[in-house]
């Protein structure tokens, strides 16, 4: 590794060094000191764990995607946010004139299926066609190529958007039963959130038995684990990728509409944000690894939502939410420089870094 | 035959539709190219025809693809016609029809675009089958009406300068909302003419001389260009200047990421970071602000700049130094963003003025002439983009720039080979940023004005895009490149919200036809030789055009 091989000079290694005791010294200083000051309540507390998790259960659908296929095709999806976007505002076009019609508020289970339908639909077509027309063509090139042509499909996608349905932002439809909130052992549980987590939870275990009993599934672990053997053995490696972008993209079309719900908006680069930081996400968790991304999801939203509060106000910082998004960035960067590989360690990272 | 006739008709056809989704086309429409003739928009729905049309070897085939192209925008007429639409995709308003149905209601409209479809398609395919010295003509003819019919306000003002020598040729070849028919013919039939014999002198000089002079005369091709371009805002006024003055900041930052990236492989998305520090090391060394620590002279706060950016590359490019490939781009994103974040905080704010950003930055001054307007700044950065460029271009054939190349291509194989990556590695940003840190300084007093929202990811991507389209470690192509996604959509400003469209759309299309840019350096173009056969092998082994319908 490129790291040991540089470790004859000491400067470097100092640097390292000195980033890595600077962030554990404000996490472990900002932890204390916000702890012995007391400022929050248990209920404060509960609810940016609540948050926490929420947010993070739609990071780990997203990471999902990138884990996927980078597994499978070793490139980053650069575009993968914005395929989350185009879900979300699918969904929006449908939840809008539902809302309206009052039969969002009358037929919950039936309304939100017919959004995540659609929003699944769009999001599953554009990431298939993304990669027919544009990824297809670099399967043998390595390089830079690949990547630039993704950056490229963002870019694409956003604009595309941005000119079909203007750049303002449109406020997501926010029913009545949304807003209600169960009561467990005197804290308050939104029901968003449990409705969120819940089926964040259940179609990531379907893809994960997908995955891990269907031939297909079968199919694309072994193109993962090497796709020459893959292709010899008589897989089709075409119908793989096809299969792996469209689970990727069904899953951040769920993730694009709870996203949506969450934070009630749409808008053409609302995708960027969410997207980088899932990668993040599933680098955390060893890029590859199905399980990793999710844990790795739930971990980078536990620590966005706590994080500022917990390790920034604690040494004196004003406005500490301004910085999330900083927390959730140096966690990235952390990550991919110390360890490459993600906390719960993977074969596959070993060659890239 | 027929298929293949129809699935290119299809796929350009649905270019089309996307451009009418997206709204490009109703806007391309504003413009003449000739007035009351040909707008840009129909211009480009018979080019998407046309091109279809081309991609066909046989005439039957041009005319069935060309009019296959015209029917997704047929069907979308229809789909306007019977469905509100409009309640949705805000750009599929009434205009919009109006245009592609060229006012003839919905049942004339169809037969029009699937027959003019069927004609640009028949053409496409005729020029493509017909004599290449006929090609050779009409090719420029066709550029050289285009750019004057939708550049015509720039040329007309250029040209009112000196109405009294030229008022005549101005007002046969311009009425005052464009080109006149007589002035499209004429410049038509001028440039084909002017083109095939200058085109034919030349090939009668480039056969006895050989190959090896090829080099010298891409080299007197970007002299002149250069020597256009620093002309042209002396005689052309300050918004051309201003415009230039921008392309030639992007040519500086190019050139510094052309070092990293280019030179040494290194894809940096966080550049832009250089670029901000820069630009807030001069503000806070001259602005007349409370945040200021110092005011003063430019010319003392710029070398400061510079060095500044220096110093935050190393430091940027030292946690980054094990990092490769993917993994870089993420990670330097990563900073660059984290820049940005920490600019705009509150947490920031008492030092680098927030949200609010700085103002009152003193313009330079030489002696007691102080270079306030746009065209004096323009020679400001010409003469940095020259000190810049001769840097540059003595790096690249430098020890370091061969050991940058050596690391490009393989980081193991060049450390094995005794190439101190460290060294090179850091110095390759440390260079890049004080390119982009030169940049932002000039940026600043540009300005007089520093805000974070100046600073965004989209300014790294957009030098990236440039020197991609120029040429990957190419220094005219970084020029060219600037002056294309830079330069021109500067110049068609009611573009302006689809211009990053466009880059997306450039990115995709050069990395997939050709990877090697525009200009490509020499190295470079040798390098790709291989790899371009082997791509050709590949889009021979699925020739199925896209289909994105």
């Amino acid at each position: 590794m490129t790291i040991r091989g540089l470790s004859r000079l000491s400067a470097v290694d100092v640097v390292l060094w000195t980033m890595r005791i600077a962030v554990v010294a404000v996490v472990v200083l900002g932890t204390a000191g916000t702890l012995i000051k007391g400022r929050y309540t248990a209920e404060q507390w509960f609810d940016f764990v609540m948050f926490g998790l929420t947010i993070g259960s739609i990071y780990a659908q997203i990471a999902l995607g990138y884990t996927m296929v980078y597994g499978v095709l070793r490139l980053i999806n650069f575009a993968h946010g914005d395929i989350v976007m185009t879900g979300a505002f699918a969904g929006y076009f449908v939840a809008t004139p539902l809302d309206r019609s009052g039969f969002l508020e009358s037929q919950p289970v039936l309304g939100m299926a017919a959004i995540l339908v659609v929003a699944v639909a769009t999001s599953t077509g554009i990431a298939v066609l993304t990669e027919r027309i544009a990824y297809r063509p670099f399967r043998r090139t390595g390089g830079l190529a690949p990547l630039i042509c993704a950056i490229g499909v963002s870019f694409f996608l956003e604009q595309t958007f941005r000119g079909m349905f203007g750049s303002a932002v449109k406020s997501y439809p926010e029913p009545e039963w949304e807003r209600a909130a169960f009561d467990v052992f005197g804290f308050n549980v939104p029901r968003i959130d449990v409705l969120v987590i819940g089926l964040a939870l259940f179609f990531m275990g379907g893809l994960y038995l997908i995955v891990q009993r269907t031939r297909m599934g079968t199919a694309m672990r072994a193109v993962a684990e090497d796709g020459e053997a893959a292709a010899l053995m008589g897989i089709d490696v075409n119908k793989v990728v096809v299969f792996t972008f469209s689970l990727g993209g069904a899953m951040a079309g769920i993730a694009g509409v709870f996203y949506a719900f969450v934070y009630k908006q749409v808008y053409f680069l609302m995708g960027f944000t969410p997207g980088i930081k899932a990668f993040g996400a599933a680098v955390l968790g060893g890029i590859g690894n199905i399980p990793g991304a999710m844990l790795g999801g739930f971990f980078l939203g536990m620590v966005e939502s706590v994080g500022p509060t917990l390790f920034l106000d604690g040494i004196g910082i004003t406005a500490p939410y301004q910085l999330r998004d900083l927390i959730a960035f140096t966690l990235l960067i952390m990550v991919l420089i110390f360890r490459p590989q993600g906390l719960f360690g993977e074969r596959m990272a070993r060659k890239r870094a | 035959m027929i298929r293949r006739a129809i699935l290119t008709g299809l796929a350009f056809g649905a270019g089309g539709v996307h451009l009418a989704v997206v709204g490009v086309l109703l806007a391309m429409h504003q413009r003449w190219i000739v007035v009351e003739v040909l707008t840009l928009g129909q211009a480009a729905l018979l080019l998407l025809a046309g091109g279809a049309g081309a991609m066909m070897r046989e005439k039957l085939a041009g005319l069935l693809a060309g009019a296959t192209a015209a029917v997704p925008l047929a069907a979308l007429t229809v789909a306007m016609a019977t469905v509100p639409l409009h309640g949705i995709f805000i750009a599929l308003s009434q205009p919009l029809f109006d245009m592609l149905t060229v006012d003839e209601g919905l049942a004339g409209g169809i037969a029009i675009l699937i027959g003019g479809g069927a004609l640009a398609g028949l053409l496409g395919a005729a020029v493509r089958s017909s004599p290449p010295a006929l090609r050779r003509a009409v090719g420029p003819a066709a550029i050289a009406v285009i750019v004057a019919g939708v550049f015509q306000e720039l040329i007309q003002l250029m040209l009112q300068q000196y109405d009294d020598a030229i008022v005549d040729f101005r007002e046969f070849i311009y009425t005052w909302e464009g080109l006149s028919v007589q002035g499209a013919v004429t410049i038509f039939v001028v440039v084909a003419i002017g083109s095939e014999v200058l085109g034919s002198v030349w090939r009668r000089r480039t056969a006895r001389m050989q190959q090896r002079n090829h080099r010298r005369e891409r080299l007197v091709w970007a002299g002149i260009v250069l020597l256009i371009l620093a002309l042209l805002p002396a005689v052309a006024g300050s918004y051309v200047g201003q415009v230039l003055m921008l392309v030639g900041l992007y040519i500086l930052m190019g050139m510094g990421l052309n070092l990293e990236v280019g030179l040494a492989g290194l894809l940096d998305l966080g550049f832009v970071a250089f670029f901000a520090v820069g630009a807030y090391a001069t503000a806070l060394l001259t602005a007349d602000a409370p945040h200021a620590l110092a005011h003063l002279p430019y010319w003392g706060a710029m070398p400061i700049a510079v060095l500044l950016s220096i110093c935050v590359g190393v430091l940027f490019g030292l946690p980054v130094l094990g990092v490769r490939g993917d993994y870089l781009a993420v990670a330097t994103m990563g900073l660059g963003e984290i820049v940005r974040v920490i600019v705009q905080s509150d947490f920031a704010a008492p030092l680098l003025g927030g949200a609010q950003g700085i103002l009152q930055i003193p313009k330079p001054r030489i002696g007691d002439f102080v270079l306030s307007s746009p065209v004096s700044l323009f020679y400001l950065t010409l003469a940095a983009s020259a000190v810049a460029a001769f840097v540059a271009w003595r790096l690249e054939n430098s020890r370091l720039g061969r050991a940058w190349m050596a690391l490009r291509d393989d980081e193991d194989v060049a450390q094995a080979l005794g190439i101190n990556l460290v060294r090179a590695k850091l110095l390759a940003y440390g260079l890049g940023a004080a390119f982009a840190g030169l940049a932002g300084s000039i940026f600043a007093t540009m300005l007089s004005s520093v805000y974070p929202s100046s600073f965004q990811l989209l300014i790294s991507i957009n030098v990236l895009a440039l020197i991609i389209v120029g040429g990957m470690g190419s220094l005219p192509g970084v020029v060219l490149g600037a002056i294309a996604l830079i330069g021109l959509p500067e110049l068609l400003r009611e573009f302006g919200e689809y211009r990053y469209l466009f880059y997306g759309a450039v990115l995709i299309v050069m990395m997939r036809l050709r990877p090697e840019g525009l200009w490509p350096s020499d190295v470079r173009q040798r390098e790709l030789h291989a790899s371009d056969e082997t791509l050709a092998l590949d889009a021979g082994a699925d020739a199925v055009p896209a289909r994105t319908s």
